[in-house]
C-alpha cells in the first residue's frame, strides 16, 4: 500500500524515479553491451579457428 | 593463492563467472529489500516529512560515486606500478558506474535540497567538490576513448585518476575542515554528535550494502565486457598480419 507522502508526495516520487530509472538504465546497456561484445568475439574466434 | 593470480584475464573471467549470480542475487535482494523497507515501513521525520525517504537512494549513491573513484584510483595505481591489464580494465569499467551514481546524487540531493534548504542547488563545499568529480569521471571516460592505443590510454588515465583523488577525497572529507555551506555533516559515524535515529539507520545501511553489491556486480560484468573487447582486438590484429 503507497504510503502517504503528503505535500512532499512529488518530491520524494520525483527522486525515486530519477534514480531508478538510471539505475535500471546503467543495468540494461551494461548487459546489452555484453552481449554484443561477447557473441562479436564468439564471431571473430569462429572465424579464426576456421581460417587456421 | 595469491591475490595477482585473478590479474590474469583467464582466472578473472573463470571466478567472476562463478561470481556473478551470487553477487546479483544479493543485490537485487538488499538493494529491493532495503527500498521497500525505506519507503514503505519507515516513517516521516518530524523535521524533513516524507523527503527523508529519499535518504535511501541518495546517501549510498553519493558514498558509491566517492569509492568508486577510489577502487579506480587502487586499479590505476596497480596498473602503474605492475602493469597488470585486468586492473587497468577493471578502472575503465567502474567509470561508468561511479559517473551514473554521482549523476543520481546531484538529482536526489537537489530535489530533496529545493524543499529542505529553499534550493536546487548551493556553491557548497561538499556539493562543488562532488560536482568537479562528476565532470573527472567524464574526463576520465573522455581519455580512455580518445587515445586509440590501450597500454597509453590507461597510463594517462590513471595519471588524471590520481589528480581527481583530491576531489574524491573533498567530497567525503570537505564537510569537516571547511565549516561552511548548507550539507550536514557525518550522520551515520559512531562519534557524530547527532546520530539518524535506528528506525531509519537499518533500512538505510541495508540500502547501502545493496549498492555496494550493485557496484561489484556492474564493475564485475563492465570488466568482461573490456577483457573480451581486448581479446578480440588481439585476434584481429592477428588477422591482419597473417
Amino acid at each position: 500500500m503507497m504510503p502517504d507522502l503528503g505535500k512532499y508526495g512529488a518530491t520524494v516520487l520525483g527522486a525515486y524515479g530519477a534514480a531508478l530509472a538510471l539505475l535500471v538504465l546503467l543495468v540494461l546497456v551494461t548487459l546489452w553491451q555484453g552481449r554484443r561484445m561477447k557473441r562479436a568475439l564468439e564471431a571473430v574466434e569462429a572465424r579464426v579457428k576456421i581460417d587456421g | 593463492m595469491s591475490i595477482w593470480e585473478y590479474a590474469n584475464p583467464k582466472k578473472f573471467m573463470q571466478t567472476s563467472a562463478w561470481a556473478l549470480p551470487w553477487v546479483s542475487g544479493l543485490a537485487l535482494l538488499l538493494l529491493g529489500g532495503g527500498l521497500i523497507w525505506g519507503f514503505f515501513l519507515t516513517p516521516d521525520d518530524y523535521k524533513q516529512g516524507s523527503t527523508v525517504k529519499i535518504i535511501y537512494l541518495h546517501v549510498p549513491s553519493a558514498m558509491m560515486a566517492i569509492s568508486a573513484w577510489f577502487m579506480m584510483l587502487a586499479g590505476s595505481l596497480i596498473w602503474l606500478i605492475r602493469r597488470h591489464h585486468v586492473s587497468a580494465l577493471a578502472a575503465k569499467a567502474a567509470a561508468p558506474v561511479g559517473l551514473t551514481f554521482t549523476v543520481i546524487g546531484l538529482v536526489t540531493g537537489a530535489i530533496w535540497g529545493q524543499p529542505m534548504w529553499g534550493t536546487w542547488w548551493a556553491w557548497d563545499p561538499r556539493l562543488t567538490s562532488f560536482l568537479i568529480l562528476g565532470l573527472f569521471y567524464l574526463g576520465y571516460i573522455a581519455l580512455w576513448e580518445a587515445i586509440e592505443d590501450p597500454d597509453t590510454a590507461a597510463d594517462l588515465t590513471s595519471v588524471l585518476c590520481i589528480v581527481g583523488s583530491v576531489f574524491a577525497f573533498l567530497s567525503r572529507y570537505a564537510v569537516m575542515f571547511w565549516n561552511q555551506g548548507l550539507h550536514q555533516g557525518a550522520s551515520l559515524s559512531v562519534d557524530a554528535k547527532e546520530h539518524v535515529s535506528d528506525v531509519y539507520a537499518f533500512p538505510l545501511w541495508t540500502c547501502i550494502a545493496g549498492f555496494v553489491l550493485l557496484f561489484v556486480m556492474l564493475v564485475l560484468l563492465r570488466t568482461r565486457t573490456e577483457i573480451r573487447g581486448r581479446r578480440m582486438k588481439a585476434l584481429l590484429a592477428r588477422e591482419r598480419v597473417a
